[in-house]
């Protein structure tokens, strides 16, 4: 970008128009922008508008604000948001978390990193069912976990840990934390090494290294990994319907829209929880950059 | 990038980075461990009762056969649920790379006013999670009559893969040299052949990995075409779903020997991914490793 700045002249009165522009950047290279544009605002940003008029213009009348006030007084239908957030909040947390120290030990060079980075990510491919059965099959009353459980003396009587809170919570985690422990070490070997041997030449220790050097060089990354993350969970759909108890404590949010759209075909109540869904969302979002924005803002030292 | 050489060149000899591994690492690869042996049991579950003929509280299953991948293949009809699958991904790859690559493009090489903006509205659809477009977009194509069609089916999955292809693409295309093209129409080079001789071949790498993680990510994709498929347009992620919620009447065999397939195939993309992407350079593009 900066080689396109460079290259636009200094300014000569009286050039046509199409100069001045392209010194701006506006040229005919944009025409390439606007298929993609045009793609997301038909496909994207319209459905968007759409399903939030739509939200607007309940199927029983009772004004433009009847579904969300349905929404809002009935307490059984404002505890999703609740029950959506202690699933994913937590999950999206925790799969962070975890990936840190993970990816920080995998810094630099040492043999079969590469393997060990793949058996990492590959429980992406698992996807949502398998690891639903699994979890079924592994963590049931009768499945290998508890019967090693038994037979070990650990417990007296199989641990519940399916169609439950813990089910979904774990699948999260499962299908979750490869993704984020991906973007995690993509984060961190973006970071300068020859940062930290400096600190160490200063000086600081281990501990301080990773605290006052690359941490707040890491915050970004870890911001965006956790919005991502958290995107993946707070969106739990089949994990919260095969191995959860998708009536009772697992009733997340998504079920309820899917549920109000495609089985009772009332798209509208449909969309006014999916606008609640990225309403609540932005919220995350938006608190989670609030935060961030209290540290370190800066280059995050990239090699090149 | 001199940084890079005179790590390359002193890094290895010992520096300060000789690897003197700290306590806390070794608590970490058995807490890794544990999360893997675990992760191997749950998989080998499945797989073992997919094989398997009885299994009841028993360690293992009474006995083992192969006629449940059978049964689910006729059953769930996965040839042509197969067939879905890859038509689906092969024409979101190919749509999404040909309105990606040409805006990621002009991103990484014009600033522009607006582009800030471009660039949020691109990121959205990756920020969003895909139930809550997903709704208004399948009423709307069921509105459109192409909700139920592999049209449909493949318009909702390119609503996150062109914006993906769009991220992905940007910073590898900026990574190229403009000086490169510039030399190239210094030398006379008309814009096709600028493109075709120089940009296009540049590009492969990145357009390779680009559509890999697309074919990864399309494959896996629940939400959105569980949202717009009709009978005759399921991918195998959709029909697996089903198959489970349907349950009931059918085996649990068979549905986990369809689990099975899915997993493995995925796998093999997977793998096949990461043999031609670094999982490392993702985000961050710098000369990392080898």
């Amino acid at each position: 970008m900066s080689a396109a700045a460079a290259t636009a002249a200094p300014t000569v009165p009286g050039r046509s128009l199409r100069h001045r522009l392209a010194e701006r950047g506006i040229d005919r290279t944009l025409w390439l922008v606007v298929p993609a544009t045009l793609f997301i605002l038909a496909l994207f940003v319209y459905p968007f508008l759409y399903g939030l008029q739509l939200s607007f213009t309940p199927q029983e009348g009772g004004g433009a604000l009847a579904n969300y006030r349905e929404f809002f007084t009935d307490p059984y239908l404002r505890g999703m948001i609740w029950k959506t957030l202690r699933l994913g909040l937590p999950a999206a947390v925790l799969n962070v978390v975890v990936s840190v120290p993970i990816a920080y030990a995998m810094r630099g060079r040492f043999r079969g990193k590469r393997t060990i980075t793949t058996l990492l990510v590959v429980p992406i491919a698992l996807g949502t069912v398998l690891t639903a059965q699994g979890l079924l099959m592994y963590a049931g009353p009768t499945g290998w976990l508890n019967q090693v459980l038994m037979n070990l003396h650990l417990v007296d009587e199989p641990v519940a840990l399916i169609h439950n809170y813990v089910g979904v919570f774990l699948s999260l985690v499962i299908t979750g934390f490869p993704f984020a422990f991906l973007l995690t070490l993509s984060y961190i070997s973006g970071i300068d090494p020859s940062l930290e041997r400096a600190a160490a030449t200063l000086g600081a220790g281990a501990w301080q290294r990773f605290s006052k050097v690359t941490l707040p060089l890491l915050m970004p990354g870890l911001t965006m990994t956790f919005i991502l993350s958290f995107v993946l969970a707070f969106s739990v759909f089949p994990s919260a319907q095969l191995v959860g108890d998708p009536t009772g404590s697992t009733r997340v949010i998504s079920i309820a829209a899917y549920e109000a759209a495609f089985q009772q075909f009332d798209y509208s109540m449909g969309s006014t929880i999916a606008m609640i869904m990225a309403a609540v969302m932005l919220v995350v979002i938006g608190l989670v950059l609030a935060w961030r924005s209290m540290f370190y803002r800066g280059a995050t030292g990239g090699k090149g | 990038m001199s940084a890079v050489t005179a790590e390359t060149r002193t890094g290895r000899a010992g520096g300060p980075e000789r690897r003197r591994r700290p306590w806390w690492t070794a608590v970490l690869w058995v807490v890794v461990g544990f999360f893997f042996l675990n992760l191997v049991a749950l998989v080998a579950s499945v797989v073992v009762d997919s094989f398997g003929t009885k299994w009841f509280g028993t360690w293992l299953p009474e006995g083992f056969t192969f006629h449940w991948y059978t049964d689910a293949w006729s059953q769930f009809g996965l040839s042509s649920v197969l067939l879905v699958t890859i038509e689906v991904a092969i024409t979101v790859i190919v749509l999404s790379v040909l309105i990606g690559v040409p805006a990621s493009y002009a991103l990484a090489r014009r600033s522009f006013p607006g582009k800030r903006f471009l660039l949020v509205l691109f990121v959205l659809p990756i920020l969003v999670p895909p139930i809550t477009y997903g709704i208004p977009l399948a009423t709307l194509l069921y509105k459109l009559h192409l909700a139920g069609t592999l049209s449909g089916v493949i318009v909702a999955n390119l609503v996150p893969s062109v914006p993906f292809v769009i991220l992905t693409m940007t910073p590898f295309i900026e990574q190229i040299d403009p000086k490169i093209e510039a030399a190239a129409r210094m030398c006379g080079a008309r814009t096709t052949s600028v493109f075709v001789r120089i940009l296009a071949p540049l590009l492969v790498p990145g357009i390779l990995a680009a559509s890999i993680l697309v074919l990864v990510r399309t494959v896996g994709m629940f939400e959105l075409t569980f949202l717009t498929a009709g009978p005759t347009s399921t991918t195998l992620v959709v029909t697996l779903y089903n198959a489970v919620f349907a349950a009931g009447i059918r085996a649990n065999q068979s549905v986990d020997a369809m689990a099975t397939i899915y997993t493995g195939s995925m796998l093999v993309l997977l793998i096949v991914a990461l043999r031609f992407v670094n999982p490392t350079q993702l985000v961050t593009r710098v000369g990392d490793n080898d």
